[in-house]
């Protein structure tokens, strides 16, 4: 177990090391940041004046060099466009992603184990054949087309929700949030609709499989002869058993969440830090592009790291394989 | 003696007109669904029109003596000041939409297949490689692609072109890179499988060089599930592509693709002008959704598994 934890370990270090190289050595040679500092009419003493502040005169394995010591203490470089720490404006950014994530996710189960459970208990009626059908639209549907139809229909079309921003927020625990507000929330639904669309379809194969599969076991037919109603059946003895896949498969999705999360923010407008590493990358804001991508890895990193290890307490022959091999 | 005979021979002619190849067995379970069918239809006309776009679409949407700033944002029916009706209207620059949204799926598809062709062939030459040498060669592979899977496609990508900047071709570098890891595991997988069989111990003990084995024994018996990978891959591909360049980090404004027609209507959808991101999205569906479909019975049908 030990060997299995420290072999993973080395590795996760080693992947983020290899990508801190290949994104700082990618970024670096993108677009001329110095063209988007200095105006026009700068003369050539300018010029080397805001190259050397951002230390751009120096070679690039002294940069990488520095990036990677000043990485390790949390700095990761000043924004080009904002002035401020890189680190500092995501973390800014943060909870509003982490909001749309989570609400997604609850979506995602809220909808879809509901629906799932119906059309595997039903699989021969019509409205569970609507729900697969719409289930695999789910899966083919573009995030970001959907997401400018729901602005469409529901926003101007209708009228009935706000098509872009946050709305007010509230402080929480330090935190500013959405959800506790009318006016936040009415922001918050279309948003996470459309980033939880294809969850809600995963969820429903899911919970559909499961059903199907466990309805026919010996434990629902001996609930069913004790006399138990029909509903507590479902409710309990049924759904118990199939939210262990669910909820694996959520924990390890959870992940894309945030990354697709990058598509729904630009959509909607939500300030969150996929909208602003959008942003970054159109204005070739360096420090912020590196400083997103490498927290993103490392989050990635940490939630692999934890799932490869859960796995192994929960499946031995994950770990035998593995230090094996 | 002769009565036998001849009453073998009509037999034996009546099943020589219906022989049973396996690739006439497998059209015929293909064809069984209606719905695959008319995806599979629906798909070949969308080719046709990308082949051919130059030839099929009313307006050359590149021509700037035909396309007039005079014309854009005309709703669905209008006419241009030429007389020329606009079956779907135009968009922001003055375009015909049904000539532009032709001309997105070339590229669109263009994309979409070729990265789905290299990352196919790169990643089943390096799946067959894992899977026919085994050892360090395999466990290194297989971990680089254990890795690479861990990470979303579409923040792989998005770092990619980060790094590469737009262009058709980047963004075909990028998906190739995304995808590879997909196929190598799949061929991977079936080629574990095939590799153990007689008649690659019997290719070995006749002593044809590996790289013979590799892609004239192993590859031939690993097919099927790759052509089911490569569909939906494909299907994938054109989904992330449009996404990209919706936002803006995939293909340049002067090449747009079906997402990037998308995004440019986007600008116009808060004041009402639906049709120019409306209808690209529906052509980019039909398509995504005729290549699942077609995936879906594709699977069906080459699963051995599912006894029909």
């Amino acid at each position: 177990m030990t060997v299995f934890i420290i072999r993973r370990l080395v590795q996760s270090v080693l992947v983020v090391f290899v990508m801190s190289f290949l994104v700082f050595g990618g970024v670096n040679l993108v677009g001329d940041p110095v063209e988007m500092m200095v105006s026009d009419e700068a003369d050539q003493e300018e010029r080397e004046r805001v190259i050397r502040s951002m230390g751009l005169d120096k070679p690039w394995y002294v940069q990488y060099g520095l990036f990677v010591a000043n990485a390790a203490q949390g700095d990761l470089g000043k924004s080009f466009v904002y002035g401020e720490q890189a680190l500092g404006i995501i973390v800014q950014r943060m909870p509003a992603t982490f909001e749309l994530a989570l609400a997604a996710l609850l979506m995602a189960i809220v909808i879809g184990i509901p629906l799932g459970v119906y059309s595997g208990l039903n699989s021969e009626s019509r409205f569970s054949k609507v729900i697969m059908a719409g289930s695999i639209l789910g899966f083919s549907l573009p995030t970001f087309w959907v997401g400018l139809m729901f602005i469409m229909v529901f926003a101007v079309m209708l009228g009935w929700l706000p098509s872009t921003g946050r709305g007010e927020t509230v402080e929480l625990l330090g935190i500013n949030v959405s959800f506790l507000t009318t006016n936040g929330l009415s922001h918050l639904i279309l948003p996470a609709v459309n980033l939880a669309l294809f969850k809600i379809s995963l969820v429903i194969r899911l919970a559909r499989a499961g059903t199907r599969e466990i309805v026919h076991m010996d434990f629902i037919k001996f609930a069913r002869a004790k006399g138990l109603s029909t509903q507590r059946v479902i409710m309990v003895h049924l759904m118990k058993n199939i939210m262990i896949p669910v909820v694996t498969v959520l924990g390890l999705e959870f992940g894309g969440l945030i990354a697709f999360s990058v598509v729904t923010e630009t959509v909607f407008a939500w300030p969150g830090m996929g909208k602003l590493i959008i942003d970054s990358i159109q204005g070739l804001d360096r420090p912020v592009i590196v400083a997103y991508l490498m927290i993103i890895v490392l989050v990635f990193v940490v939630i692999n790291l934890v799932v490869d290890v859960l796995y192994s307490i929960l499946d031995p022959r994950v770990r035998i394989q593995d230090v094996k091999g | 003696m002769n009565t036998i005979a001849e009453q073998v021979a009509p037999i034996a002619a009546a099943s020589e007109v219906k022989v049973e190849t396996p690739f006439r067995r497998f059209c015929t379970a293909f064809l069984d669904s209606k719905v695959a069918t008319t995806a599979l239809i629906v798909l070949g006309i969308l080719i046709f029109m990308a082949l051919f776009a130059p030839l099929i679409s009313p307006t050359n949407p590149y021509d700037l003596a035909v396309v007039s700033i005079l014309d854009s944002k005309m709703p669905p029916g209008t006419k241009s000041l030429d007389g020329v009706t606009f079956l779907l209207g135009t968009d922001g620059a003055g375009r015909d939409l049904v000539s532009a949204m032709i001309y997105g799926l070339r590229i669109s598809l263009g994309v979409g297949v070729m990265s789905g062709i290299f990352a196919m062939a790169i990643g089943a030459t390096v799946g067959l490689i894992a899977a026919y040498f085994g050892g360090r060669t395999e466990n290194i592979i297989m971990r680089i692609v254990d890795i690479q899977l861990s990470f979303p496609a579409i923040l792989v990508a998005l770092i990619l072109l980060a790094i590469l900047g737009k262009g058709v071709d980047k963004i075909t570098i990028a998906l190739i890179i995304v995808q590879w890891a997909y196929y190598a595991r799949t061929v991977r997988g079936s080629a574990l499988v095939e590799r153990n069989k007689e008649y690659i111990e019997a290719a070995t003990c006749l002593a044809i060089g590996h790289r013979r084995i590799l892609f004239r024994h192993l590859l031939p018996n690993c097919l099927p599930p790759l052509i089911v990978v490569g569909t939906i891959q494909t299907a994938h591909a054109i989904s992330l592509e449009a996404t990209l360049s919706f936002l803006g980090v995939g293909l340049p404004v002067s090449e747009p693709s079906l997402g990037l027609l998308i995004s440019n209507g986007f600008d116009y959808m808060l004041s009402g002008k639906y049709w120019i991101s409306f209808f690209p999205g529906i052509a980019l569906l039909i398509t995504i959704v005729s290549i699942n479909l077609v995936g879906d019975q594709l699977r069906d049908v080459l699963n051995p598994r599912l006894e029909r």
